[in-house]
């Protein structure tokens, strides 16, 4: 079974079309680098994938259940543009409080670890809005391992991260694949997504134009696959 | 082919209507108690009935919508719900005009009146809403959800006003004359009910035409900007 | 399973609320400053104001109670919390469920430190009696409120015109409701039976939170 199969996906703003056609077989335990310019529908596509958002047309199956199904959203990690904690609230309260939303079994002791795990655990009843930027983030890629997700969905994960949130994403993304978890990763920054990529996926204007392995060209020329497949 | 209908209806509606008045005004006698001014009657009680089937029609609109999500429903759904947001204002309007020569008020609390208002209220807010939403799905999505929920509203609204009335005591006399009009009297009321019934089509077959052309301009500006 | 999702959700908004006390602040200093106006409006000595009194309640629960509903869905917006809410197992009807009961125990909280000023200001007899069918007929009506204004907060969460479109669809819808609480409320005021509005504010409250949690995952998610 594969972790996540689209098939025939369309999403229509009005009558235009931002997704078509959109298939992708991935299987578990790869790293999937979705690629494409701005406005060529990833964040549409990862939204119809977390279950944000329903397709036109077309299904998504995360693990062969669809996504908007609870068991399904249970085992899907995300991490977007917004850091999405709780400036009143403690960095322990926020992570306990995303234990109970994912029914861990003791969200507190999993919080804690977590915050000792993205180098925060000093800092665990400071308040988000407190936080310096770099730790919110950190403490954004802590909320969305925490409940251990089988299919992880980052989008542009490495913009405006500091050096020392890139550090905690990368060892966590990681351990994620030595464990087989699958990964789908949107994002501009070619080089830090291709080296952590096993395989890729372009679109452009809502349409895949092409996916496969990630090869060594790719990652010695980061331009390669746009030159190729891309428009101009 | 559309344009014929439109121009047909136009002249059938215009003629019937133009036929009406003569008989409404030359025909009959003015009414015993109310004198000259009953004859407003003629227009308030067409443009509420076609209110009142507009915003039900919309609902049901509104629903095929949700179900089948073909953004078409949606745009005769907001079609036939300002044409009936039009018609009810006439009907508020005109019925407003009567309570000050019959009562000497403008405005009355009774329920029908009341709860009228409280529709007008509501469907107003709904091209409220629609006109603050940009996409064109959730904008049709969410003015199917006010639809529904605001008819539903509407209904338990004229109910509970109706039953708040009688908690108060009666400022007016009722508007309706109790059992029949005199023969000859009804009747005009049912042919300007077809006249309207025909200019509001036309409104809504325009009110369609322009929908559609709102979707076009939108599809377009999306496909520039994705350039 | 959904009892304990809502019972999070709900613990998640007091507990915010609680921290930061905005609404809370803003809504218990209007509704007083209201029924302060409303005094000097309306002679409170006069018999005859007596007849309004419910209305005059009412009307304050119901501006008073905006600011609360407004901040329901607004909250998650920062920092894009409600993605998070949305992506995560806890279904949407258990997520409005969860957030109309916290924003009804705020209201009603609300509602239970005005009504003493109201009573203090309009120089209201109480008898034991009364007590049971006012408790009553104020949170038939306050859930009221509360499930037009959290499902309608839900839906207009991501307008532009978010302040303006919450109280233009919102008051309209809570008519019915209002007129019912409203005259029970002058009625036990005046130690009168409640009266059948309290079956209408039953049905109104079962009708509309049916509907409610029936569309707001069609509100929440495209």
């Amino acid at each position: 079974m594969n972790a996540l199969e689209i098939a025939d996906v369309w999403k229509y703003y009005g009558d235009f079309p931002a997704l078509r056609a959109v298939a992708l077989n991935i299987e578990p335990g790869s790293t999937l680098a979705l690629l494409g310019r701005n406005g060529a529908g990833k964040t549409t596509l990862l939204r119809i994938i977390a279950g944000l958002s329903r397709p036109s047309r077309g299904s998504v199956m995360i693990q062969g259940a669809d996504a908007r199904q609870q068991s399904t959203r249970q085992r899907i990690g995300i991490l977007g543009h917004g850091i999405a904690l709780y400036d009143e609230l403690s960095a322990i309260e926020n992570l306990t409080l995303f234990g109970r939303l994912y029914s861990l079994p003791d969200p507190r002791k999993r919080a804690e670890e977590m915050l000792e795990r993205v180098g925060l655990a000093r800092v665990r009843d400071g308040l988000a809005r407190e936080f310096s930027r770099g730790m919110r983030q950190r403490l954004a890629v802590g909320r969305a391992f925490l409940h251990d997700p089988e299919v992880l969905l980052l989008d542009e994960p490495f913009t405006a991260l500091d050096d020392r949130a890139i550090t905690v994403l990368q060892s966590m993304i990681q351990s994620m694949r030595e464990r087989g978890r699958t990964i789908i990763m949107s994002t501009h920054q070619l080089r830090e997504a291709l080296e952590l990529a096993s395989h890729v996926a372009l679109l452009q204007r809502g349409q895949i134009v092409h996916t496969g392995e990630r090869t060594q060209q790719m990652l010695e020329d980061t331009g390669w696959l746009y030159r190729t497949y891309g428009e101009n | 082919m559309r344009e014929k209908i439109i121009i047909g209806l136009a002249i059938f509606a215009a003629g019937l209507l133009a036929w009406n008045m003569n008989t409404i005004f030359t025909g009959l006698p003015d009414e015993l108690n109310q004198g000259a001014i009953y004859r407003i009657i003629y227009f308030h009680v067409p443009a509420n009935i076609l209110g009142m089937l507009g915003f039900g029609l919309g609902m049901f609109l509104s629903i095929g919508y949700l179900v089948t999500k073909d953004l078409r429903y949606d745009a005769l759904a907001a079609s036939v719900t300002e044409v009936a947001l039009v018609y009810a204002s006439i009907g508020l309007a005109t019925g407003s005009i009567w309570a000050r020569i019959i009562w000497g008020v403008w405005w009355a609390w009774d329920v029908r009146l009341t709860s009228w208002l409280v529709c007008w209220l509501i469907f107003g807010g709904y091209l409220m809403l629609r006109r603050a939403v940009d996409e064109p799905n959730q904008r049709a999505r969410f003015a199917a959800v006010v639809s529904v929920l605001g008819s539903v509203n509407a209904y338990i609204s004229y109910k509970s006003i109706e039953w708040w009335n009688t908690q108060h005591p009666q400022p007016v006399l009722s508007i309706r004359n109790g059992g029949g009009m005199a023969a000859g009297m009804e009747a005009p009321i049912w042919w300007n009910l077809l006249a309207l019934a025909c200019f509001s089509t036309i409104l809504v077959m325009v009110r369609m035409r322009q929908e559609s052309f709102a979707r076009e301009i939108d599809t377009l500006r999306r496909m520039a900007h994705a350039q | 399973m959904f009892l304990r999702q809502v019972w999070t959700i709900t613990a998640k908004d007091l507990h915010s609320e609680l921290r930061t006390k905005d609404a809370w602040n803003a809504s218990i200093a209007f509704s007083v400053v209201i029924l302060l106006l409303f005094s000097f409006a309306f002679d409170p000595s006069s018999d005859q104001v007596r007849e309004f009194s419910g209305g005059l309640l009412w009307m304050t629960y119901a501006f008073a109670g905006a600011l609360v509903l407004n901040r329901s869905f607004a909250r998650e917006m920062q920092n894009d919390c409600l993605d998070a809410l949305i992506a995560s197992p806890v279904s949407s009807a258990a997520l409005f469920v969860g957030k109309a009961l916290a924003n009804f125990a705020l209201l009603f909280a609300v509602e239970l430190v005005s009504l003493p000023v109201f009573v203090l200001f309009y120089n209201l007899q109480w008898g034991a009696a009364q007590v049971g069918p006012m408790l009553l007929v104020l949170m038939l009506g306050t859930w009221a409120l509360t499930v037009i204004g959290t499902l309608f907060s839900a839906l207009t969460v991501n307008l532009r015109l978010r302040e303006l479109m919450l109280p233009t669809l919102v008051y309209p819808m809570m008519i019915p409701a209002l007129i019912a609480a409203i005259t029970v409320t002058t009625n036990v005021l005046a130690g009168n039976p409640p009266g059948l509005g309290i079956r209408l504010l039953a049905a109104f409250d079962i009708i509309f939170t049916l509907l409610a949690v029936v569309f707001v995952d069609t509100v929440l998610v495209g």
